[in-house]
């Protein structure tokens, strides 16, 4: 135990703070919310430490999760919801994704202005949320937002974005299309110049296409930022809140777990803290197989994680 | 995602893939014309929020948006008078809260990440693990028992409870960045600190952080965003009074009470995205170096 602690307390020092902290406000709570889970806690019959009134809620076992997993309508529609989620994650992660490597190839050249652009293209990285989706909630608005003005004077039709329609779906992907791109983008853009310069001039001599050298020399080099990147974009964004319920409110045509977790969380008379929590943790354990089998596609590949 | 003390040199040595006198005028004009279109759908959003920021509520709702109409700083001065809620108050405590934030996440990320780069030890593999679990939990659904152990510790409502709990946001993704950097810093300097006769604490302050400027940079952008736009938590936890408010609830407030107030709005928002602009600003230039080392290797 000794020589224990004399090889290791530095280090053990260094992290103690962290643990500490993540043990007593992440995990503990977890916990708590775990246990949730299993009772039928809302507003009305939690105990509220101001008022000074005892807990009176109730231990009823699974049936949180039997009536939210059997799909009904009045507990979200499960799976429906879980097959928007799965839409929107993936639509906007491919679009960050694409969208922020084809800038970082065009910014990796040698272009007059590069840090202007640079600049310019993380901006939306840099401005709040909240900034953000009042922005572009003005500017879809139906009558006087802008977007529909443009697309009137060149003759297009002009949806109603933000209605109960599956365009609000559309317009809630765009939004976050835009607000995801930059973090994708620097990350490539670093990734691209850590690939060293005389793989291409090798690939030039042997006389590789441009194409060829992007598919065997670019993505090879980009592979392990890439899986970084796209695993914590398909966290981030399956769990992505602020800008669905900010932009388009409880609308069921963009609800997607998470957002139904808030709905029942804070609107609502009765506050129904067990179903959120039951939501809190089928999205945990969603992502969780996720990871592990995205973990485990990588290593067949090679790739030690 | 191994360590390889070579990496710093590799970074470096890496220059821009094509030369500009390779290019014909036709793939400039190309280059050029993408990267003009892209810039102005990342900015344009921004622009008009401007644009309408210094427009009269009335003219901001009109059927056919102008560029100008009636435009004047009216709204501005009438915001920063106290006139629509007192905004300096929530600015202050913003600015507290959200410099706070970054002072503490930054240095416990710091900790751990060197920690985890530089040293095994057991639970190490744990820890970084238990890091991605924090990243996948919808983290706003622990309000309720964030609530209760906040009461319990005395937190409740204070300033300090609530940038606790932003660190706890802040700190996995600030930790595997910060790691990812420390891996590419050569362990040689640190085994060159400790020939010289300073503690393992010693190096990592006086040796490490100092090369770490990039990777910090990057991890102080990240937990200063995540402090200043946050409206769930703040809404929760800090008390209802409305000087105690940080931007992001009051201006909640504002939307839900003040529906046609559009100009207003845009002067305030404005008003906000300043601070994270010039904080942004600040840091861009370490911004692509930072984020990749650690994305490389994290």
């Amino acid at each position: 135990m000794r020589r224990f602690l004399d090889r290791y307390w530095y280090a053990y020092a260094m992290v103690l703070p962290v643990v500490v902290v993540i043990a007593v406000l992440v995990l503990y709570p977890l916990a708590q919310g775990v246990f949730f889970t299993f009772t039928n806690i809302n507003e009305g019959n939690i105990a509220n430490p101001i008022l000074d009134r005892p807990a009176t809620y109730d231990v009823v076992g699974f049936k949180n999760y039997l009536n939210v997993l059997s799909g009904g309508e009045s507990f979200g529609a499960f799976w429906g919801t879980l097959v928007r989620t799965l839409i929107w994650t993936f639509s906007c992660v491919f679009f960050h994704y694409t969208i922020g490597l084809g800038l970082a190839l065009l910014l990796n050249r040698e272009v007059r202005g590069r840090t202007l652009y640079r600049v310019m293209l993380i901006l939306p990285w840099a401005v709040p949320a909240f900034i953000s989706a009042f922005a572009w909630k003005y500017m879809f608005n139906a009558q006087y937002g802008i977007i529909n003005q443009i697309l009137r004077s060149i003759g297009l039709p002009d949806p109603v974005w933000l209605g109960q329609s599956n365009w609000a779906l559309v317009s809630v992907i765009i939004v976050n299309v835009w607000l995801g791109t930059p973090f994708m983008m620097v990350a490539l853009l670093g990734g691209l110049q850590s690939i060293p310069g005389d793989l291409y001039e090798a690939a030039e001599m042997d006389g590789a296409t441009p194409w060829q050298q992007f598919l065997h020399i670019t993505l090879p080099g980009l592979r392990s930022v890439s899986s970084t990147v796209v695993l914590l974009g398909i966290i981030w964004t399956f769990n992505m809140f602020a800008v669905i319920y900010l932009i388009a409110g409880p609308n069921p045509n963009t609800r997607i777990l998470v957002t139904y977790a808030f709905e029942r969380f804070f609107s609502g008379a009765s506050r129904d803290y067990a179903i959120a929590s039951t939501y809190g943790v089928l999205v945990l354990s969603v992502l969780l197989v996720f990871a592990a089998v995205y973990r485990r596609a990588l290593r067949k590949q090679g790739e030690v994680w | 995602m191994t360590l390889d003390a070579s990496s710093l040199k590799v970074v470096k040595a890496a220059g821009p893939v094509r030369r500009r006198a390779d290019r014909s005028v036709g793939a400039s004009i190309g280059l050029h014309a993408t990267l003009i279109i892209a810039s102005l759908i990342a900015v344009f959003p921004v622009f008009w929020v401007f644009v309408t920021s210094l427009k009269p509520d009335a003219r901001a709702v009109e059927p056919t948006p102008r560029l100008f109409s009636e435009s004047s700083v009216d709204n501005y001065t009438r915001i920063l008078a106290g006139d629509k809620g007192n905004f300096l108050a929530w600015f202050g405590n913003s600015v507290v809260i959200a410099l706070l934030t970054t002072v503490i996440a930054v240095f416990l990320s710091a900790t751990t990440g060197y920690a985890a780069s530089r040293f095994r030890f057991p639970g190490k593999r744990s820890l970084m693990m238990s890091f991605l679990l924090v990243q996948m939990f919808p983290f706003a659904v622990l309000i309720v028992p964030l609530y209760n152990i906040l009461i319990a510790l005395g937190l409740n409502g204070s300033t300090f409870g609530l940038v606790l709990v932003y660190c706890t946001t802040a700190v996995p993704f600030c930790t595997y960045m910060l790691k990812g950097y420390f891996d590419t810093v050569p362990t040689d300097i640190d085994e060159a600190g400790r020939v010289d006769g300073l503690s393992p604490f010693g190096v990592f302050w006086r040796l490490i952080m100092p090369l770490a400027k990039p990777g910090l940079a990057v991890t102080s952008f990240y937990a200063f965003l995540t402090a200043w736009g946050e409206v769930a938590f703040a809404s929760a936890f800090l008390s209802a009074a409305d000087e105690s408010k940080t931007l992001a609830v009051g201006l909640q407030v504002f939307v839900q009470q003040n529906r046609t107030e559009w100009g207003h709005l845009a002067a305030a928002s404005i008003l906000v995205a300043i601070p994270a602009i010039i904080v942004f600003y600040l840091v861009q230039r370490f911004l692509v170096q930072g984020l990749a080392s650690g994305a490389v290797k994290g």
